[in-house]
């Protein structure tokens, strides 16, 4: 059963969570309905919102836990002040007086509430970077622990002081003190689980794409699988090379092209058993040299229009000034002019290596602009389209954000343990994922004394006679 | 061939002489010395014993007054012309072997295919 896809703003990984049960009945894995979650909705209504969903979550998934935080941040803020102005308000003569003591504690309060602002700011309300499908049990946990504890205060004050309306208001401030060092400490406890937990690596990932097994291997730490997830696809973004479907289907083409039996890996040879096997082999063989003959031919080629393009080209010196002002151009007019001249042997060369759909004209240009202001080599400049790069190099329309499916057999909230394996899947393409912890390594220590280092020297001497 | 320090060595030894030839100004002897007792005797390829630091014939010039005399490679030099030879350095063992005013050395030279010639035929003549 295929859960709905969220379309989300290019450079936001949106999840969606596919669970592998054996009756994938959809409707018993709903969410509670909490302030973060995703709205429980009956079968019924999907297939017809999976249309529609696109553009009604684009703004409201991603500001519900913004608001949620907002809310909780205000109450917890405004608390403490109610606290303190009621007494004030509602029976103002029949209130001590504030001593030297209690004034001290409205600075003591001012100041961490000033801080409890900025922290919680800096902990809930920043702009989330990504999409999960489930919501963070930690997160959920915090709001509801502040929640508690604001809402026992509350119940206290209510019937301890408003109720008997009590008149010592160094009690009274004290207890809103207490109040905000209470939320300071649940804060500390969020910022204990939902950022230093993480820090410490305790196990190691191993990545593997499923079309080209590329393969990478990484450390991190106490995470849920769609938190682990999420850095897995951060990493990949920066470490992957990009993804080249033509590659793949080209080599295909070329291999049943020439033979049955042979199989071409992103130009490395791999022979299954053949038949006919000397008249194929060196078939094949020719075919491969003919092939990477026609590569280098092409390599050269580019080289050499490209070093021949940086030479027309040199940025103005001081005695250049006197020079006709029709010969001085921008950078982008100067990347305009040389760019004819190597167009046709770069096109050349990425057709060749099936990479013309990952450069535009503009992009080149762009680069050709930059490296030229930048005062780099053309061997610099080609070093961008020799290799593929991450993905993250080229444009939004390659990063596909919003296109992965975290596919699990454990519940993506629970967190990841030596031996939990996942499936990330994009379009075209799958990463494999597997956790192994990293092993408990004893240490043990040994003292040299620097003195002990002390050396022989071993002769072997030969001598003839 | 290994010995037991401070016990006394005892070894079946062949007795070779060889006239050195005058080649220009030098006496040659037509092979060549390695190991002593400062030297490293784990690199030694010829000794049983990696301990061992006696002085050990490592090379023959072929057609040379050692090969016609009957030196082989690997054979242990227990003494020259008298002087013991298994608790030598590297250079008095050479010393001793290039004398100037000497035209003969007389060697005692020890080998392992010697010691089992003598039990094989010592094992013959119990047979009979």
């Amino acid at each position: 059963m295929e859960k709905k896809t969220f379309k989300d703003a290019p450079g936001n990984i949106v999840f969606e969570h596919r669970k592998l049960s054996p009756d994938d009945n959809w409707g018993e894995t709903t969410t509670a309905v909490t302030g973060t979650s995703e709205l429980s909705i009956s079968q019924e209504e999907v297939v017809g919102l999976g249309k529609e969903i696109q553009d009604r979550t684009q703004g409201f998934r991603r500001y519900l836990p913004l608001a949620v935080g907002s809310c909780v941040g205000l109450l917890v803020l405004a608390t403490p002040l109610v606290f303190l102005l009621l007494p004030a308000l509602m029976w103002p003569d029949r209130l001590q007086a504030c001593g030297a003591a209690c004034e001290g504690l409205f600075l003591s309060i001012s100041f961490k509430l000033l801080i409890l602002l900025v922290a919680v700011w800096a902990l809930f309300l920043r702009p989330g970077r990504a999409c999960l499908p489930r919501v963070c049990v930690y997160r959920a946990f915090l709001t509801t622990l502040t929640l508690l504890l604001t809402m026992s205060y509350w119940l206290f004050y209510g019937v301890r002081i408003l109720d008997a309306q009590d008149e010592d208001y160094h009690g009274i401030v004290q207890f809103a003190v207490s109040l905000v060092d209470s939320q300071l400490f649940v804060h500390y406890l969020a910022v204990v689980l939902l950022e230093l937990r993480q820090l410490q690596p305790c196990y190691s990932v191993c990545v593997i794409r499923s079309t080209d097994g590329e393969t990478r291997h990484y450390n991190i730490g106490q995470l849920s699988i769609q938190r682990a997830a999420l850095s897995i696809l951060e990493y990949y973004y920066r470490d992957f090379p990009l993804h080249n479907p033509a590659l793949l289907s080209a080599s295909k083409h070329r291999a049943a092209k020439h033979l049955a039996g042979l199989k071409v890996y992103n130009g490395a040879v791999e022979f299954q058993a053949l038949n006919n096997s000397s008249s194929r082999a060196m078939v094949t063989a020719a075919a491969k040299r003919k092939d990477t003959d026609y590569y280098m031919y092409v390599c050269v080629r580019l080289v050499v229009a490209v070093e021949e393009a940086f030479t027309h080209v040199r940025r103005m010196k001081k005695e250049d000034e006197r020079a006709t002002p029709s010969d001085i151009m921008d950078v982008r007019e100067a990347a305009l002019a040389i760019f004819p001249s190597m167009a046709r042997a770069l096109q050349k060369y990425l057709r060749t290596t099936r990479r013309q759909h990952c450069h535009s004209m503009e992009s080149i240009q762009k680069h050709l602009a930059f490296c030229l202001v930048n005062n780099m080599s053309p061997k610099a400049f080609l070093e961008a389209y020799l290799a593929p790069g991450p993905t993250l190099q080229y444009g939004p329309e390659r990063w596909m954000a919003d296109q992965w499916t975290l596919v699990s057999e454990a519940s993506v909230t629970s967190g990841i343990k030596e031996g939990t394996e996942f499936l990330l899947r994009c379009l075209d393409f799958n990463l494999a994922v597997t956790v192994k912890g990293i092993p408990y390594i004893r240490l043990t220590e040994e003292y040299i004394d620097p003195k002990s280092h002390k050396f022989l020297l071993l002769l072997q001497s030969e001598t003839s006679v | 061939m290994s010995f037991v320090p401070g016990q006394p060595v005892t070894a079946v030894v062949q007795r070779i002489e060889i006239q050195k030839l005058r080649q220009g100004n030098n006496l040659i002897l037509g092979f060549s010395i390695g190991g002593g007792i400062d030297q490293d005797p784990g690199q030694n390829p010829f000794s049983e014993d990696k301990t061992d630091k006696g002085i050990y014939v490592t090379r023959i010039t072929p057609g040379g007054p050692a090969d016609v005399a009957g030196l082989m490679m690997g054979d242990k030099i227990m003494q020259v012309n008298g002087w013991d030879m298994t608790m030598v350095t590297h250079d008095k063992a050479r010393k001793r072997l290039t004398k100037k005013n000497e035209d003969v050395v007389r060697l005692l030279v020890t080998r392992k295919s010697l010691e089992e010639a003598v039990k094989h035929s010592m094992g013959t003549y119990h047979k009979q």
